[in-house]
């Protein structure tokens, strides 16, 4: 099979898994409650208006019609409308989607570079001092949960200890996301955080395993120079490993967003999600769902896809 | 230690050119025990040098000193490393660089995981030729290229070079190996257990590959194996090691016809032969560890000889003949090893079919390996299937113990017809043909006592605990293990104790086959002896019918009544034992035992 | 025969080589500490949860250590108070989580076929997705009660210790010993059960440790984003959010709890990792 099949069958399994995915969401919010409409509207919700929720969510449809209706009006671009800001959900999120676009692009290219040098230096001077002490810091950091530590930098650079950023993000309604630039330094800071150290070490054990192969050892003796054995010998090898970590760093990104953007008060595409998810904003919560989902989905199957192109084992076996 | 066989006339130049290692001594980093001591060495340019040992002698480490390298956790305390007129182990990091591959260089043992999976061969080859600089420009580097692959009988078109090692058979890619090593001329060479692996054919092209570059280039060769076979058929001069130390040394004749020290004894009469004799002893037991070596000679544990002179302080050296030295205090005064008095046997009536085989053809997935194999396992009789790798011979002893369900045709056991997974055959089925396994250390479940393992079958049958434990003594005592043994855990024990015991695990049912797949290949040559032994014994005094896979042919003249040979999933040949080996008809069978190396062959 | 106090032995060799190590001295420490804290701290309290007590948001108060939090209740009280529901729910999703888990890798890592593909499948789309927005989807469609708290953050863990235990299993299952089993007719339950699944049990100590460090990080995020079974109960994690408006004037209300957040989750991490440092160890020396 060729590269070009092999590509168009990762992808069908991917989008298989999307859809999986926003059924498995679907199903949770609007097949699980007992009663979707009371859950959202609420114990003192009228029945006139009961009724005509139910009416716009086609709850007397079964569940699968529900969602194969949801599934072709998303096909055709229609994302259905906010529950709560009546906006529909394209223009709502628009631009919340920039502004969370924004700090994840940053914080992907400052933290990807980090995790893969980190991760390959601690590698390379395995047992040695700075490896050890690496070791214990990315292991002390990966343990914290992302709110642990953004509250810990707010304390210290923002509330009690210094006062250099301020604590909360103060965005206006269609401001870009780069207008206040001491505002994001934290935020961007705890998502880093929060993904360099567990990714380094996965960097750190894959790079280990590399570095004590067979033929690291047979190349140096060969006589090949320490310079080359890496460069020449370790690199190649190291690739596919690199393309899966960055995935998974991608993925502790996109994670810890949700996180991060609630406790800065961050106008992004993650707080949007918890407040969606806080008043049943159905909609919102739907398409939100899909698009992390589709982040995740796009990834790894980049990651993969890249894997087997660098990995001569696997790319010419591809029958 | 002198050189063996080294005419008082080869002159101070010539002999510079070759290897001279110097009281080498390598060391635990952690704890300072020895690992190798005293090691002295000495090559002729032109000439192999065999150094013998089994697992866990220190020879891989001493072929790594040779190019100054050590493994992370050993150090290198002491000793001089002369090849050519270079002193290795006193060179600085950088000047050990340029000589590795250029002055001396190395064939690791296993090709497959040797070379990069992520560059082609074409570009690992040119890189020995670039990092020394060989020939001083890209042209004359591209037309050695070529020659090497020609050495080395590969093929020299384009096209192969752009080649990924996993697109490579296992003999090609100890070939690439081999091409590196010679590339650029070394004076000294390493090869470190090469063939290994290799199947009987392609191991005889690489050996035959060896001597003739090592011939026509002047290198002095270090062959590192524990296959006494290939010594005798490559080297010119050996050197056997035991617990870090050497303890004979002598030309390839003076070893084999005349050996001096009681290992070396052992050796000699524990290693099978094509050709030569049928009847292989063994001895039991293991070499010690580097932390547990006593003051005293270290074989003295297994030695029968060994008294108290032997134990105070290890021996120092003793010329034997001419070029023949060996560290021993009781050479001449030693018997050599005797075959241990067969045990009674019950008469037995042998020669009826307990399993028979007819017409099963198997596979995998729907691709078949094996094609309309028909074989009949008598009562009492050994019959023994061999093949090289990919022969099906596998497959069909794994659909015979139930363990391999996608086969076609009938089997039968004592009559009836067997079901194919081991789960839907009878109980009677089930305790009558008994499987043995290869790795010693896979084949029992580290979690559970010795005892434990043994005993499941009879639980599972229903038997009583007091009946169990009866069991338990009763067959530990048949493969000559101590009843203690049943507390202890597999890790406690040795490699050649674990399949000991997988045995004792198959005989507690009382069963009427024993299967036996690759069970001595992971085992060292003096405890393949002691297993081998051991089964024969069983075997009489037990009646038992005996299916006996293996790709080592010399094995099979110890063990086997009858012999069926199989390549690519057919029977090629089969017949009484001594007449397949001794008379083969087939084209293949002549082929493989032609190319099977034979001590006796080699000492005429 | 001795074989209790063999494998007595052979268990306390393994937690015997851990302790050993600094880094478990050290994590047992922290993580004791805080347990301490947790369970013990009730019976010092010397406020109720709720109770009022002075002026909201005030540091210096008479009868206090740290003051009052943003509804006037004891800042030190709702502390002492607040780590119990964390750990128990914590405990309480890892053991289910393991367990299930352990359980699907294992026979999906023995039975293959379909059954196979079926479980890894599943696995693979649940993790495709963040593991907090699970929860958090779960919680506030079913509410927040402590069961479904612990069935949000069980979801989260079964996939990925699952997929662990997986591979270890198969790594087993390749091996001889459980063919030799099959051999001689021993029940498929009986191999799950007493071959496989006691040969993985350093990869099950490793993912239990580290699944507990994340569970509890998960339902203190799920409680600092507002979903806890008793709202207005003490519970650290909704005490960092209830308390960081108010930060500037009253820092405690947040610090002790991120404190505690951070130092159970890290000393748990430490032991964790000297498990697997340990659990390597023994599986290099195995491959004799």
């Amino acid at each position: 099979m060729s590269i070009f099949k092999f590509v168009l069958r990762r992808l069908a399994f991917g989008l298989g898994a999307l859809i999986a995915i926003s059924a498995a969401i679907f199903f949770v919010t609007q097949g699980l409650p007992a009663d979707p409409a009371k859950t959202i509207l609420g114990r003192d919700a009228t029945p006139e208006n009961l009724d005509a929720l139910r009416a716009i969510l086609g709850l007397d449809r079964p569940l699968l019609s529900q969602y194969f209706g949801w599934l072709t009006d998303v096909i055709r671009g229609d994302f259905g409308t906010s529950f709560t800001t009546q906006m529909s959900v394209s223009t709502y999120l628009g631009p919340r989607f920039g502004n969370s676009l924004f700090i994840m692009l940053i914080g992907t290219v400052v933290s990807i570079p980090i995790s893969l040098l980190l991760g390959g230096y601690m590698a390379l001077k395995r047992d040695s001092l700075f490896d050890s002490s690496s070791s214990f810091a990315t292991l002390v950091f990966a343990a914290l949960p992302e709110f642990v530590m953004g509250t810990g930098l707010i304390v210290i650079f923002a509330t009690t200890v210094f006062q250099w950023f301020p604590a909360v993000v103060f965005l206006d309604e269609g401001a870009a996301p780069w207008s206040d630039p001491m505002g994001v330094v934290l935020p961007i800071t705890t998502l880093v955080l929060g993904c360099i150290p567990y990714v380094s070490r996965t960097m750190r054990a894959s790079m280990v395993e590399v570095l004590e192969s067979d033929y690291i050892e047979m190349a140096r003796l060969k006589g090949v120079s320490e310079r080359n054995v890496l460069l020449r010998h370790a690199f190649p090898n190291a690739l596919g490993p690199v393309f899966q970590v960055s995935a998974l760093n991608i993925a502790y990104l996109v994670g810890g967003a949700v996180i991060v953007e609630r406790l800065f008060n961050y106008p992004g595409v993650g707080s949007a999600l918890t407040d969606a998810i806080r008043v049943r904003d159905l909609p919102v919560i739907q398409f939100l769902s899909l698009l992390i989902g589709g982040v995740y989905v796009l990834t790894n199957l980049i990651a993969d896809v890249a894997t087997v192109l660098v990995t001569p084992r696997l790319r010419t076996t591809l029958k | 230690m002198l050189s063996p066989a080294f005419p008082q006339v080869l002159t101070e130049a010539a002999m510079t050119k070759g290897l001279r290692v110097t009281d080498l001594r390598l060391s635990v980093l952690a704890t300072g025990d020895d690992i190798v001591d005293e090691v002295r060495i000495s090559i002729e340019p032109g000439k192999v040098l065999a150094l013998v040992g089994e697992s866990g002698s220190g020879k891989t480490t001493v072929g790594l000193a040779i190019l100054g390298h050590s493994r992370r956790g050993v150090t290198i305390a002491h000793g001089r490393v002369e090849c050519a007129d270079t002193e290795v182990l006193g060179l600085s990091e950088d000047a050990k660089r340029r000589i590795r591959g250029g002055l001396v260089s190395y064939v690791p043992q296993d090709p497959a995981s040797s070379l990069n999976p992520a560059l082609r061969i074409g570009v690992q080859l040119m890189e020995a030729l670039e990092v020394h600089d060989f020939g001083g420009s890209a042209e004359s580097r591209k037309i050695r290229l070529k020659q090497m692959m020609a050495e080395v009988l590969l093929p020299t078109d384009e096209e192969y070079l752009l080649r990924y090692p996993h697109q490579l058979s296992g003999g090609q890619q100890q070939r690439v190996g081999l091409a590196m090593a010679f590339a650029c001329r070394p004076s000294v060479i390493v090869l470190d257990e090469p063939t290994t692996g290799l199947d009987v054919s392609t191991q005889e092209h690489v050996l035959k590959t060896i001597r003739q570059l090592t011939r026509d280039h002047g290198v002095a060769a270090l062959y590192i194996t524990h296959d006494l076979a290939v010594v005798a058929d490559l080297a010119d001069d050996v050197a056997v090691m035991y617990a870090g130390r050497i303890v004979e040394c002598g030309s390839v004749k003076d070893i084999f016809m005349n050996p001096a020290h009681p290992y070396t004894k052992h050796l000699v009469v524990a290693a099978p032969d094509i050709e030569g004799k049928k009847e292989i002893v063994g001895l039991a037991g293991r070499a010690p560890s580097p932390s547990k070596r006593p003051t005293g000679c270290s074989f003295a544990l297994r030695c029968e000889s060994a008294d108290d002179a032997c134990r105070s302080a290890f021996p120092a050296e003793v010329s034997v003949a001419t070029g023949h030295v060996t560290r021993c205090i009781k050479i001449g005064k030693l018997p050599n090893p005797v075959v241990a008095k067969p045990r009674a046997s019950q008469t037995i009536e042998s020669g009826a079919s307990v399993v028979a085989l007819q017409d099963v053809s198997a596979g995998y997935s729907g691709n078949m390996v094996v094609h309309n194999v028909s074989l009949t396992i008598r009562r009492g009789e050994c019959l023994a299937l061999v093949g090289e790798s990919g022969s099906g011979k596998t497959t069909v002893s794994r659909a015979i113990g139930g363990l391999h369900s996608e086969w076609t045709g009938s089997m039968s056991f004592n009559g009836e017809e067997l079901q194919k997974t081991a789960r839907r055959r009878t109980s009677g089925a089930r305790q009558g043909i008994q499987y043995i396994f290869q790795n010693p250390y896979g084949s029992l479940n580290p979690r559970r006592t010795i005892g434990e393992s043994i005993s499941r079958p009879l639980a599972i049958i229903g038997t009583s605990k007091s009946e169990s434990r009866k069991a338990i003594l009763d067959v530990l005592e048949k493969v000559n293990l101590p009843g203690s043994y049943a507390s202890k855990y597999p890790d406690q024990l040795s490699g050649g104790e674990r399949q000991r015991v997988a045995i004792a695990r198959a005989l507690v049912s009382n069963p009427m086959v024993l299967v036996c797949d690759e069970v001595t290949t992971a085992l060292d040559v003096l405890v393949q002896a002691a297993i081998i032994d051991l089964l024969g014994d069983l075997r009489k005094q037990l009646g038992l019918a005996m299916l006996f896979v293996t790709h080592n042919l010399p094995l099979v003249r110890s063990i086997a009544d009858e012999v069926a040979v199989m390549s690519e999933g057919r029977i090629v040949e089969v017949g009484p034992a001594e007449s397949v080996i001794g008379n083969p008809q087939q084209a293949y069978t002549k082929s493989l035992i032609t190319a099977t190396p034979s001590i006796e062959r080699s000492m005429r | 025969m001795s074989t209790m106090a063999e494998e007595v032995s052979k268990k306390t060799n393994f937690l015997a080589s851990t302790w050993k190590m600094h880094r478990a001295k050290i994590g047992c420490a922290i993580t004791f500490v805080v347990v301490a804290f947790a369970l013990a701290g009730p019976f010092f309290a010397p406020f109720t949860a709720t109770e009022f007590v002075d002026m909201p948001n005030t540091v210096e108060v008479p009868g206090t250590f740290f003051g009052t939090d943003f509804l006037g209740q004891d800042v030190w009280s709702r502390f002492l108070l607040g780590g119990r529901s964390i750990l128990f729910l914590g405990a309480m999703s890892t053991i289910i989580g393991v367990l299930m888990g352990a359980m699907l890798g294992v026979v999906a890592a023995y039975v293959k076929g379909a059954l196979n593909s079926f479980i890894m499948r599943t696995f693979d789309i649940v993790i495709a997705f963040p593991g907090i927005l699970w929860a958090l989807l779960l919680v506030s469609m079913l509410g927040s009660s402590s069961l479904l708290i612990i069935l949000a953050t069980v979801v989260s863990t079964v996939p990925r210790v699952g997929r662990i235990i997986y591979g270890a299993a198969v790594a087993v299952v390749e091996r001889d010993f459980v063919s030799a089993a099959t051999a001689i007719g021993e029940s498929r339950l009986r191999i799950v059960f007493r071959e496989i699944l006691p040969n993985t049990t350093s990869t099950l100590l490793v993912e239990t440790n580290l699944r507990f460090t994340y569970s509890i990080g998960g339902i203190a995020s799920l409680a600092f984003l507002g979903f806890t079974s008793d709202p207005t109960g003490a519970n650290w994690g909704t005490m960092v959010q209830e308390n960081s408006s108010a930060i500037i004037l009253q820092p405690w209300g947040v610090i002790l709890p991120v404190i505690a957040i951070a130092l159970l989750t890290i000393g748990t991490g430490l032991i964790g990792d000297a498990f697997s440092r340990v659990s390597a160890g023994i599986d290099r020396g195995r491959n004799d």
